[in-house]
């Protein structure tokens, strides 16, 4: 039976003023956690309300424009206020000093900043509900962007301060990994997680300082008409989207890096085995961080960019799958000759297997040009990109979640409402999404308020489904939030994983470790040393 | 075990200290160098569709109080060189001399901008919609000051920002909190100048001499 | 009767179609062999490896195998590159356009298109083209970016503002397609559909030659009603009193309205035809000044037969 640790972060010290001017990165990492949490909710309960209105192909619950503002807003909260930070900067924040052996990040006023730099912008951002709803999606593309009466201003500014915290968050997660590893933690003695969390950092300051400026010459336009994205002025709209894509294909790899990081974690852990192909994989995550900054173009082949730089874009897009099935197959690999257990966050891996595995293979028909100019558009797109983001990054993300919950609150929850909110969401997910495929393919347009007859039996059940994945999610609301105060105390370390961070007591203490923490064995040497399970 | 004041608990050593605080800073100014780097890339598309149009369009500005300017930054990037050399030194008071003088040199290079600036504005040599100047033939010449007052304008805001950045490093070395020992925020702010000094030395050449 | 459609794709109607399908179902079937893979070994492991025991055991270190590695590189790489150069081959064949493709030209505009044809003939959300014929269309764009796809042709081209753009397809059957917009563009984005109908080469011509000619024979109001559907001024304007993006048609007729710079004036003919041809000149109040101009586009007798079509909506 596992103890709970009396003195720690969460209680050490008391006052509201100890946590609004804290430098300790997991209370930061909570105050993100918390935040992140409930832009979830309002993100999915937006989700609920959209597949609700295409029950029906006419119109059912909204008007046009306000369904407009829905997917708009869906999109954006979901991006920027959730999946951006969700990994890195709520969990990251947490794990990276404890995975690494440090006593803190590298610059923890920096990352304070961070935080309220994020409060702020997600106000300004969300400001723009009460001030008439932004309509354009949340790709902001001009001349519609430039042009509509929304308040599309608001909306670009909260991305524009978003921006910094994320570049905050990336520098100092450099920093931290460069200059704070404990003697013996070598580079490729790092768990893989902090792999994911570097590469992700790496691309969120390359990437984010360019959507920073592009949105400010979005404003700009709309309040001066500066003429850079007007064609009636000598400009080009097509000129924004390469900006944007630019910043927003490697975003991507923002989200799915540290979930792949989290995989890494999740399936050594409850298969006991060491990881398969440790370099493979860590390499493969600097290689698509890399390749990530040269494919942007493949958002716009229909567009009219030239038939080279089509090509170009295309066959640089099939090459940055390579590394993630790379992945795929050394864990795998991973798997083989393990002692494999099925706990709630090994559910959600097996899940992310699954899923991701999907929303790879289906881009193949997204890089390839020729099939990709049918599918543009459509809500094969939808259904692609919700398999890489949901199916990927947001499985993981709750994988994680279920994985470090009782290092971060020292409590269990129930292992039988996790495992059945987990299939919950899977078969819900599936159900969802699937016959977005088929109707992408069949020819249905995404950001369709309306939508002919011949499409109307799919999109019922895929509205089905999202009352199944709704179910999940609540399940899981109650079940962790009942955890809070009945929980089973978890002890150092319920799993029996080798992670460094599980060595010390949870809730963890304020100081991390002991000043006496020594390097012992690497995250995955499950083939040397056995670690007991407390609970 | 000794504890310097100025090191931060989740730290072994100064050592440690200053070598983070400087990774961070450089990456910090790569990102400044990317959103410059966007600006400069827009710059170069429409500068390539339109050569005609921006060779004209820059006759429109004065060489000279460029020039002075670049001299004027130039001049402030020696000044904040020479301030870190005599914090290593222990030698506080040349420190707050010398990054006195690069503050005037910035407020110079920002009244000889006003002026630049408050005569376009009454030409009409304006960005966008308010572009009234009727000097130049060429199609859609408001692009060129479009990107004229959106890239000088983004360096003004860091000239101001530095500005503000060295006056609080000279409140502190006055304090006397920086010396040989611990000068971090001294260098700091002297790579985020040099910076906005290059910068600038990027733009004077891509607006006021177009050849 | 839908030849060659499968469970994901509607069928194949353009010269290119057959082509886009076979890569289609190609990378859907090795895709689909891939995946299968990874889920039978994956439930296989987690099965025959599943903890058994209570006892804790250290396991197997192999971490590493390099004939693996390569082999699970080499493979899809191979594979993508299969991919990557088909898909090329195929798009290069849909970009070049065949010397004798009949030209049209192509407007999208919030939220209708309109298509202008040699013979002088322009109509809305309809394309007429005759089979196995290449048609070439020249597209261009009023105000946002739009985007032509046409799902049984597998082709797509954005719209823009400031150029044109071109799109080519040779139909391979007779019939009714689907005309959507897929670039958002507003609040009636999913009504900006159309159709492309495919005639019979004999029948085209006669088509042509009819619509080229004036209807001077139906009467006004009718004329009237048919205008109404044929240019989709039902996307923005209801005919039942129910407030769209512009106003309603019911009961305005010999009444005044009030406009966004406060003055009124009473809707009669030459009102209607100002707000035809000029229609930012008035705009009613709580209305956006979005209606755009159809100078050049209607005649003076369908002029007429509009503001007939209107006074019979009491």
């Amino acid at each position: 039976m596992g103890t709970y640790s009396e003195r720690n972060y969460l209680n050490t010290p008391t006052g509201i003023k100890s946590w609004l001017f804290t430098l300790d990165h997991k209370r930061i990492g909570l105050m993100y956690l918390f935040a992140i949490m409930t832009f979830l909710f309002v993100g999915g309960m937006i989700a609920l309300v959209i597949r609700l209105e295409l029950l029906n192909p006419g119109p059912d619950i909204v008007a046009a424009d306000i369904y407009n503002r829905l997917f708009t807003l869906h999109g954006a909260i979901m991006i920027f206020l959730f999946i951006i930070p969700s990994i890195p900067a709520a969990l990251g924040n947490i794990l990276l000093p404890l995975m690494i052996g440090a006593k803190d990040v590298a610059l923890p006023r920096l990352n304070l900043l961070s935080w309220y730099v994020f409060v702020a912008g997600a106000c300004i951002a969300m400001y723009s509900i009460i001030s008439g709803g932004v309509d354009t999606g949340w790709t902001f593309y001009t001349p519609y962007s430039s042009t509509t009466d929304s308040a599309v201003i608001s909306m670009t500014f909260g991305a524009f301060v978003l921006g910094f915290s994320s570049i905050f968050t990336g520098i100092n997660f450099i920093v931290t990994v460069h200059k704070l590893r404990m003697p013996g933690m070598t580079w490729f003695k790092m768990p893989l997680m902090v792999w994911g969390l570097y590469a992700t950092a790496v691309i969120q300051i390359l990437a984010t300082p360019v959507l920073a400026i592009t949105l400010v010459l979005l404003i700009l336009e709309r309040t001066w008409s500066i003429g850079i994205f007007d064609p009636m002025m000598g400009g080009d709209p097509v000129l924004f989207q390469h900006f944007f894509w630019f910043y927003s294909h490697p975003a991507v790899y923002i989200m799915i890096l540290p979930g792949m990081g989290i995989i890494s974690e999740l399936i050594t852990t409850f298969s006991k085995k060491k990881i398969f192909g440790y370099k493979a994989i860590a390499f493969s995550s600097l290689g698509i961080a890399f390749l990530s900054f040269m494919v942007w173009g493949h958002h716009m082949f229909t567009s009219g960019q030239s038939e080279f730089s089509s090509m170009i874009f295309s066959v640089i897009t099939f090459l940055v799958g390579i590394p993630s099935g790379i992945k795929i197959f050394n864990w795998l690999a991973t798997m083989y000759k393990g002692r494999i257990t099925f706990e709630t966050p090994m559910l959600y891996a097996l899940i992310f297997l699954f899923t991701f595995s999907i929303g790879g293979l289906t881009g193949m028909f997204l890089g390839s040009i020729a099939t990709d100019i049918h599918l543009h558009d459509t809500y094969f797109v939808v259904a692609h990109f919700h398999y890489v983001m949901m199916g990927g990054t947001v499985m993981a993300f709750l994988g994680g979640l279920h994985y470090w919950w009782p290092k971060i609150w020292g409590r269990m929850y129930n292992e039988t409402h996790g495992r059945i909110s987990a299939i919950l969401v899977f078969v819900g997910f599936n159900m969802t999404f699937i016959p977005q495929f088929i109707l992408g393919s069949q020819g249905m347009p995404r950001r369709y308020y309306m939508y002919v007859e011949r499409f109307h039996t799919l999109n019922i059940v895929s509205t089905v489904g999202s009352w199944i994945l709704a179910a999940g999610f609540f399940l899981m609301l109650y079940y962790l939030v009942i955890s809070l105060f009945n929980g089973k105390p978890a002890g150092n370390n319920p799993w029996g994983s080798l992670g460094l961070e599980w060595s010390t007591p949870s809730p963890i203490p304020p100081e991390n470790f002991d000043d006496d923490l020594k390097f012992e064995h690497g995250p995955y040497d499950y083939d040397k040393v056995i670690a007991e399970k407390t609970i | 075990m000794s504890h310097p004041a100025h090191l931060q608990h989740h730290f072994s050593d100064s050592e440690q200290q200053y070598e983070s605080s400087k990774l961070g800073m450089w990456l910090f100014l790569l990102t400044e160098v990317l959103m410059f780097g966007g600006l400069f890339c827009a710059y170069a598309i429409f500068r390539a569709w339109h050569p005609e149009m921006f060779y004209h369009a820059h006759k429109m500005l004065d060489v000279t109080m460029g020039t002075i300017n670049t001299v004027a930054l130039i001049t402030s990037s020696l000044t904040v060189a020479l301030a870190i050399y005599s914090i290593q030194n222990n030698r506080q008071k040349d420190t707050v001399r010398y990054l006195t003088i690069t503050i005037l040199l910035a407020v110079v290079f920002l009244v000889i901008k006003y002026f630049e600036y408050a005569h376009k504005i009454h030409l009409g040599q304006l960005p966008g919609k308010f572009y009234t100047y009727g000097g130049i033939e060429e199609a859609n010449p408001h692009l060129f000051f479009s990107m004229y007052f959106i890239m000088t304008g983004l360096h003004g805001i860091h000239v101001l920002g530095g500005i503000a950045v060295i006056s609080w490093v000279i409140v502190r070395t006055k304090r006397g909190e920086f010396s040989s020992d611990y000068y971090t925020p001294v260098e700091m702010v002297g790579l985020f100048w040099h910076l906005v000094d290059l910068i600038w030395i990027f733009l004077f050449p891509l607006f006021y001499l177009i050849g | 009767m839908d030849t060659n459609k499968t469970l994901m794709l509607p069928g194949a109607k353009s010269t290119i179609a057959g082509d886009v399908d076979s890569l289609f179902n190609f990378i859907l079937y090795t895709t689909g062999a891939i995946f299968i893979l990874v889920v039978v070994v994956m439930m296989y492991f987690a099965i025959r490896y599943r903890q058994r025991s209570g006892k804790a055991e250290v396991t197997s270190g192999r971490d590493y195998n390099h004939v693996l590695e390569v082999i699970w590189t080499v493979i899809p790489s191979i594979l993508v590159m299969v991919v990557f150069f088909w898909g090329f081959k195929v798009y290069m064949k849909m970009n070049i356009i065949p010397r004798d493709a009949i030209e049209i030209k192509v407007t999208g505009q919030k939220w209708f298109w309109t298509f202008d044809y040699d013979e002088g003939i322009n109509i809305v959300n309809e394309l007429v083209i005759p089979v196995d014929t290449p048609v070439k269309l020249l597209m261009s764009s009023q105000d946002v970016i739009h985007s032509f796809f046409v799902p049984s042709f597998r082709t797509k081209m954005d719209v823009l503002p400031n150029r044109y753009s071109l799109l080519w397809f040779e139909s391979t059957e007779v019939g009714e397609y689907d005309l959507f917009c897929t670039e958002y563009c507003g609040k009636g984005h999913s009504e900006m559909i159309g159709k492309v109908r495919v005639l019979p080469k004999v029948e085209y011509e006669k088509w042509l030659v009819e619509s080229a000619v004036e209807d001077t024979t139906t009467p006004l109001a009718e004329l009237g009603e048919q205008l109404f559907k044929k240019k989709a001024c039902f996307t923005c304007h209801s005919i039942d009193g129910s407030r769209l993006v512009g106003p309603s048609f019911k009961g305005i007729f010999g009444n005044p309205v009030k406009h966004n710079d406060g003055t009124t004036a009473t809707v009669d003919e030459n009102y209607i035809r100002e707000s035809l041809l000029d229609p930012q000149a008035k705009v009613v109040d709580g209305f956006a000044p979005v209606m755009p101009t159809y100078q050049g586009q209607l005649t003076d007798r369908e002029i007429d037969g509009i503001a007939a079509f209107i006074k019979t909506l009491k």
